[in-house]
């Protein structure tokens, strides 16, 4: 089974799916909150363009989630406000 | 770091990069730089088991250097490109870097199931995955269709297609529209597949608001008149958990004005300045597809041969060019179809953010020019932060230049918010690989 883990929950893969596919698929809307106001964030243009969906892929923070395909055994992690510089 | 190198280097993946990579391999050492995983751009995206489009196949056969997944952040005069993998250097460069949706803000726009229609497009095309169950498609353009159509075909239930200008206005054009009935048969089968869906579509309507707190729950949408002013009384709540929404495109010309390639203003948009052969004002720099303004997959396809082979040296075929421009006069017929109006201004609220990423709001943008004496956009940058954060204005340069533009009386000029002289963010460790070992 193809599965990536995300904040510690396991959710289907399929080859080539990036990051942002995988979490929709699996309902998950918004993975980030902003550093002002805290507001969800999730999928925005979906081309690389606009950096809402910034994510943490196993530990490489502000990953774009539209751009990164994920793979078998990925660790996903949401972020919160600014983040973290390592 | 080893450097590629080659006589012609592409910048952008997609129909004119691909063409215009495929013409000029026939002449001399390709390569070209991308963004994605694989090449094919937003109009060619495939999932990873489909094979890729034909004509990527074409460049790798005539021995393309294909180097995907790479940011470019600088073009350096001469020509370097840089990338976070290894530099490539080339005698010339063709800029094709495409463009991205247009968003135009309303209350309830950084909600997130809030997201623009090429990007609803972009998920399905490349990972069959639906953005949501229920869907309302808004904006204007005729791309609005295929992405409509697209996720109804895959299952999700389209709350409504709402155009904000009118199609009528083609009759103003009858004589363009007349010369490309494939077009015309185009929409028509995008508006059976509608039907069949029991998809309504409506002209001169937009989303006034989306609604909920941690997601969207519902729009409010109403008529508007041909400012793109709601028409009062005649609002309604639609229930839905996303919101596709696109105003046209923007084209991603930063690497071009960069390197000090002048700009026009076509249609309210900035697009790179280019002559009979594609070329810009910078020698050695040719440009093709939406950079040079928003035309479609095939006026692209037919910039990136004629661009790929002036940056060869070779004649471009008068064929081509005589292509170019019949597919040149029917952009120009959709931009005065479905331009931008002034009327989405009105809809916004003062805590609307016009700025995503640095969260500035209309009201601390309209304080910016009213109480601070901003009198364009880039001043308003300056004071507000807006067009500062990870996107470098690309999604709010538009609406606060248009914003700016309103309170001032002055012409919008997107410019004031497109200057970057990095491209991509750039991560120091990627700096300190990035030295040309022999040069």
């Amino acid at each position: 089974m193809s599965e990536v883990i995300f904040d510690g929950r396991s959710l289907p893969v399929r080859p080539g799916q990036t990051v942002a596919a995988v979490l929709l698929a699996a309902g998950v809307r918004s993975w980030r909150t902003t550093r002002v106001a805290g507001r969800p964030r999730g999928l925005f243009c979906g081309i690389g363009a606009c950096f809402d969906c910034l994510v943490t892929v196993n530990g490489t923070p502000s990953v774009r989630a539209c751009l990164t395909e994920a793979r078998p055994g990925d660790v996903i992690a949401t972020r919160d406000g600014a983040g973290r510089a390592v | 770091m080893p450097v590629v190198r080659c006589d012609v280097v592409v910048i952008g993946g997609g129909p004119a990069g691909l063409a215009a990579a495929s013409a000029a391999a026939a002449h001399g050492s390709v390569a070209v730089v991308d963004l994605a995983a694989r090449p094919g751009g937003q109009f060619y995206r495939r999932p990873a088991d489909v094979p890729p489009t034909p004509l990527a196949a074409r460049c790798a056969a005539r021995g393309v250097t294909m180097l995907t997944g790479r940011r470019v952040f600088l073009v350096e005069s001469g020509f370097t490109v840089h990338t976070d993998g290894e530099p490539v250097t080339a005698d010339a460069v063709v800029i094709a870097t495409g463009a991205h949706d247009r968003p135009v803000p309303f209350p309830g726009w950084d909600l997130p199931g809030v997201l623009t229609a090429g990007g609803a497009q972009a998920l399905l095309k490349g990972s069959r995955v639906l953005p949501g169950r229920r869907i309302v498609v808004a904006g204007t353009g005729p791309f609005l269709l295929p992405v409509a159509t697209g996720l109804a075909s895959a299952g999700a239930r389209v709350a409504g297609v709402f155009e904000a200008n009118s199609p009528a206005r083609f009759a103003r054009h009858a004589g363009v529209v007349w010369r490309h009935p494939d077009k015309l048969a185009e929409a028509a089968r995008h508006l059976a597949v509608l039907a069949r869906h029991r998809v309504p579509v409506r002209n001169r309507h937009t989303v006034l608001a989306a609604h909920g707190t941690d997601g969207v729950t519902a729009v409010t949408v109403a008529k508007v008149d041909r400012d793109w002013r709601p028409v009062k009384g005649t609002e309604w709540r639609i229930d839905c958990d996303t919101v596709a929404v696109g105003c046209g495109f923007v084209p991603q010309i930063d690497l071009g004005t960069a390197l000090g390639c002048a700009t026009d203003l076509v249609a309210g948009t900035a697009v790179l300045r280019v002559d009979g052969r594609q070329a810009t004002t910078v020698p050695g720099v040719f440009a093709a597809g939406e950079v040079t303004g928003i035309g479609g997959v095939r006026l692209s396809l037919v910039e990136g041969m004629i661009a790929g082979r002036a940056a060869s040296g070779v004649d471009v075929p008068v064929r081509l060019e005589r292509q170019r421009a019949g597919h040149r006069a029917f952009a120009a017929a959709l931009a005065d179809v479905y331009p931008v109006r002034k009327g989405w201004l009105g809809n916004l609220t003062g805590d609307t953010l016009l700025c995503r990423c640095e969260e500035v709001d209309h009201h601390t943008v309209r304080a910016a020019v009213t109480e601070l004496g901003a009198r364009d956009a880039r001043a308003v940058k300056l004071l507000t932060r807006a067009g500062m954060g990870w996107c470098q204005g690309r999604m709010c340069g538009d609406a606060v230049a248009c914003a700016v533009a309103d309170l001032t009386g002055r012409a919008p000029d997107p410019t004031d918010m497109t200057r970057r002289m990095l491209a991509q963010p750039v991560r120091l460790g990627d700096l300190a690989n990035d030295t040309l070992e022999d040069r």
